[in-house]
């Protein structure tokens, strides 16, 4: 287990450091200079390059970024002046991973609850109606599904409010809207799995000692039909928190991806650049999370 | 002497509803098993010796499955009975141990676990109460160091560890019945060994009625007290161990016992094999399935199957060839065979 | 005993002859595998009737655009918001343009970007996850840990990156940050079943017998592998046109005055209480194809995988 989990670890590392380096040199491609302005004399221009090192040699401006990043420090914003990276992250970001881990816990356990009934009522009436929710799910994406939500129960039934952020009712529509195509592709996925331990040996080995249907599934089947779940949630999670862009936007929730937007819009490379890193370690870090409990569910993993 | 029939199976019919037809697994099978003895049923793989057992264990009830006939055991018919009544003795009363020990345990669970789960159903006793008889057992079956090796997972043990444990988890709640479904096939040859010897020391401990499923004419031999000889989902033949080793009566058992190598056969003699494969049970031959296959087959064996013939005491066999009248008729040829 | 007394016929206990038995009897006919495949492939309802409605929006995007009478680009405010009518059947926009004629050129991109987004990647993936599963060793290693390593990449952060570096606002750009933001899944999946077949008898066999790797690949592991391949592409259409869609929506994507279902949406959505069937329309179709392309490959995964055929 040790040695699984710290190859584990050294791969998100590499992973980190990987998009870091690609990520600065593929904004160094960037075509388009940020000082480049008539109006502004040259004089000026060079001492705002000077001042943000853009000057010195494309690799003395690589290790001197990659050396803040270990200090955790991402640099300034190039729009808005004088802000930090990292404090745009400390005021949005806790919105948006709010918004998302919600979305994702939701989205997981509603999803295998539904993909345990649909294998439990397979070809059966239950069974049927969650698939078609399930493939409506699929097929109704956030930017379709947001507005219509969003003018049904806020416009036309007033029940829940049409957009920000902070109460519990604020909250309903979008963690709904960003976690149904989740709950959609987990439930095919649990369903499938489910089914396919049922055929399973050591099901009968299970039923063959006489426990109770409800058992069988709770302590056989549940946990082995985890496994190809859990080897899915890294994506899942990376694609709730990428979908949060759009239903922030649609929603009006003040959470990173409006900053994400704008920055790319108007060329504020080190926002950009702080943002991927900041969303990729992130996410590299939550699937090194999940990495590790994949170990403790399925006990072959750690041995390999 | 008069013994306890503690299990009879009569007349028992399985079909499946399967994709390509319906499988006509086991079609009438009846056999019995008497308290504290050991049978064996044997055949190839397919000739439906596995859903038979499996179906008197109740684990083949669904809706695609078709049962028909009597499971009596303890007065009840199990064919008929509650499928809650059914799994009060599954586990308990009448366990099975299953033949592949790599893919019958459930890999994220430890073993020790696994074990003492029927314990714990059917006893209702407490968690330290389980580990206790649990460790018991281990040293019942010579696990060697049961407290840790039970903490671990099955791809940690070698696979006659594992085997070991699938007799532990089948023998914890001291069984009226075991049922033996191939159980040393998935193992190397030297590991086979130990676990028929295993399970040869277990036949003196413990108490239990034991129904052996094999193809192997080996550990039959070791072990049982009769025999039932299955194809195509019928008995051919039943008998005494030793009517059926020494006075097979039916082609097919002798096929089968040709088949079996054996240390005093004379280098120079050819292994034999049976040829051709078992009918498709989808569309089952209206006579006897074993005709086609058959090195003395006659022409009434494709128009209708054969009824039991009886050899003296429990011997019988379904074979036309030992049919009053052929055997009339093989004399009068070998008559005039002479007179010429 | 009424056996006694039975009378058989004559020759019922003579021998039947060695070269009368049938010992090797084959029962059931096969069929050749695409057969099998089409027709329990038919058997879903829901995948047929899915193919059907592929076939019909596949068809209006070829011709919608030209039965119209208008083109996609040109305003006319005379005639701006105006709802479905005899001469504009999906209504016009807030500048006068023709809805339908911009919905199916929009379907046009939408699609062409789904196709081009789904066969690049997946070939690049299939080449590169063939290459490392034939010849495997070192080779394999490096590509394979170079994979995990990339993998860990959000797919859409980094095309989020690729878009702002090559510009957005063409068909290209967006089909090329795809491409290379797509291909490892296919390789990690291809390499799985190459490593697989590699060790099947068959292609020992044929190996043992002196082919050449070219003739394997062709003759053994294509085909082999292709079925799988193929339903993980007709699953991969549908995320595809929802990258499209998300990028298109945060303004990376296809840019105005050139429609893709995702941008139809985005313009659409800011204006939506007012003018819902501008909003509505581009969903219905994006959604249906979604859903089509979903259980046409849900439809190719069962008919190829017979242990799921009950």
């Amino acid at each position: 287990m040790v040695k699984y989990i710290a190859k584990k670890i050294g791969t998100a590392l590499l992973t980190v450091f990987v998009l870091a380096t690609l990520t600065f040199f593929l904004v160094k491609l960037l075509p388009g200079d940020p000082f480049l302005n008539e109006k502004v004399p040259q004089a000026v221009q060079d001492q705002q390059r000077a001042y943000y090192g853009l000057d010195k040699p494309v690799w003395e401006q690589y290790l001197t970024y990659m050396g803040n990043l270990l200090h955790g420090n991402l640099g300034t914003s190039l729009k808005q002046v004088g802000r930090n990276v990292g404090d745009i992250i400390k005021e949005a970001f806790p919105v948006s991973a709010k918004l998302g881990l919600a979305a994702f816990l939701f989205s997981e356990l509603v999803g295998i609850l539904f993909g345990i009934l649909c294998a439990q009522f397979k070809d059966r009436l239950p069974d049927y109606i969650l698939m078609v929710v399930a493939v409506l799910g699929i097929a109704l994406p956030s930017m379709v599904l947001g507005p219509l939500l969003r003018y049904l129960f806020g416009v036309k039934l007033m029940v829940l409010p049409v957009s920000g952020w902070g109460s519990a009712k604020q909250a309903v529509l979008p963690v709904f809207v960003l976690a149904i195509s989740g709950i959609a592709s987990t439930t095919r996925s649990m369903r499938a799995s489910m089914l396919s331990v049922t055929t399973q040996d050591y099901i009968k080995t299970a039923r063959a000692k006489g426990l109770s249907p409800v058992k069988v599934v709770m302590w056989h089947q549940f946990k082995n039909s985890l496994v190809p779940i859990m080897t899915n949630m890294g994506v899942a999670l990376a694609s709730i928190m990428m979908g949060s862009f759009v239903v922030e936007s649609i929603f009006l929730i003040p959470g990173l991806g409006k900053y994400f937007v704008d920055c790319v819009t108007t060329l504020d490379y080190p926002l950009v650049m702080g943002l991927t890193i900041f969303y990729g370690a992130f996410l590299v870090t939550a699937n090194l999370i999940i990495d590790i409990l994949y170990g403790v569910v399925d006990p072959r993993i750690r041995v390999k | 002497m008069e013994k306890n029939k503690i299990l009879e199976v009569k007349d028992l019919k399985v079909t499946f509803h399967t994709y390509a037809g319906n499988v006509q697994a086991v079609r009438g099978v009846s056999w019995y098993l008497n308290e504290k003895e050991t049978i064996a049923i044997v055949g190839e793989s397919g000739c439906g010796k596995t859903v038979s057992i499996q179906t008197v264990i109740g684990l083949n009830s669904s809706r695609t499955t078709d049962i028909q006939g009597q499971v009596l055991f303890e007065g009840k018919d199990l064919v008929k009975e509650d499928m809650k009544e059914i799994r009060k003795l599954q586990g308990d009363k009448m366990s099975i141990i299953f033949q592949d020990p790599f893919t019958f345990l459930n890999p994220t669970m430890t073993v020790g676990k696994q074990i003492m789960e029927a314990y714990r159903e059917h006893r209702k006793v407490t968690k330290k109460e389980a580990k206790e008889r649990t460790i018991e057992i281990l040293k019942l079956i010579s696990l060697p160091d049961p407290e840790k090796n039970m903490k671990r997972y099955p791809h940690q043990l070698s696979g006659g560890m594992r085997q070991r444990i699938m007799v532990a988890m089948a023998l914890i709640c001291d069984p009226k019945l075991l049922f033996a479904d191939e159980p040393t096939t998935a193992l190397d040859v030297t590991i086979q060994a130990q676990i028929v010897d295993l399970m040869k020391e277990l036949k003196t401990k413990i108490d239990t009625s034991i129904v052996l499923i094999t193809h192997d004419m080996g550990v039959v031999a070791n072990m049982a007290e009769r025999i039932y000889v299955m194809y195509a989902g019928q008995i051919v033949e039943h008998g005494e161990a030793r009517e059926i080793f020494y006075n097979p009566k039916h082609p097919y058992t002798k096929a089968l016992l040709e088949s079996v190598p054996r240390m005093d056969n004379r280098s120079d003699t050819p292994l034999s094999s049976i040829p051709g494969t078992p009918p498709d049970l989808i569309a089952p031959p209206v006579g006897c399935a074993f005709a086609e296959r058959c090195p003395h087959a006659m022409n009434i064996c494709r128009k209708e199957q054969p009824a039991y013939q009886n050899f003296g005491g429990e011997h019988i066999a379904a074979c036309w060839l030992h049919h009053p009248e052929c055997q009339k008729r093989l004399s009068l040829r070998r008559d005039e065979h002479e007179q010429q | 005993m009424e056996e006694k007394t039975r009378i058989f016929d004559e020759h019922d206990f003579d021998p039947i002859p060695e070269q009368d038995r049938h010992t090797d009897t084959v029962a059931r006919q096969s069929t050749s595998y695409l057969k099998d495949v089409w027709r329990s492939f038919c058997k879903r309802k829901t995948a047929l009737v899915s193919l059907v409605v592929m076939a019909v929006i596949l068809l209006l995007v070829l011709i919608g655009p030209e039965i119209s009478g208008y083109d996609y680009y040109s305003n006319d405010y005379t005639a701006i918001n105006q709802p479905p009518s005899a001469a504009h059947w999906f209504g016009t926009d807030s500048l006068g343009r023709d809805l339908w004629t911009r919905v199916w050129m929009g379907g046009r991109v939408s699609l062409l970007i789904a196709i081009l987004a789904t066969i690049i990647p997946y070939t690049i993936g299939m080449i590169v996850g063939g290459i490392s599963g034939y010849f495997g060793g070192k080779l394999d290693q490096f590509i394979m840990r170079a994979i995990d390593v990339l993998m860990g990449i959000p797919q859409l952060i980094y095309m989020i990156l690729l878009m702002v570096i090559m510009g957005s606002g063409n068909i290209w750009t967006l089909v090329i940050a795809m491409s290379i933001t797509g291909w490892m899944s296919a390789a990690r999946s291809t390499r799985g079943l190459v490593l697989q077949l590699r060790n099947r008898d068959f292609v020992v066999a044929s190996e043992t017998l002196g082919a050449s790797p070219a003739r394997l690949i062709a003759k053994h592991l294509l085909p082999n592998t292709m079925g799988i391949l193929v339903v993980g592409m007709a699953m991969m259409i549908p995320s595809v046109i929802y990258s499209e869609a998300f990028l298109s929506y945060i303004g990376l994507g296809i840019t105005p005055p050139n429609p893709s279902w995702g941008q139809l949406i985005k313009t659409a959505s800011e204006t939506f209480r007012y003018y819902p069937y501008q909003f509505i329309i581009p969903c219905i179709f994006i959604s249906i194809t979604m859903l089509c392309c979903n259980l046409i490959g849900d439809g190719l995964r069962d008919a190829l995988d017979p242990k799921l055929r009950a």
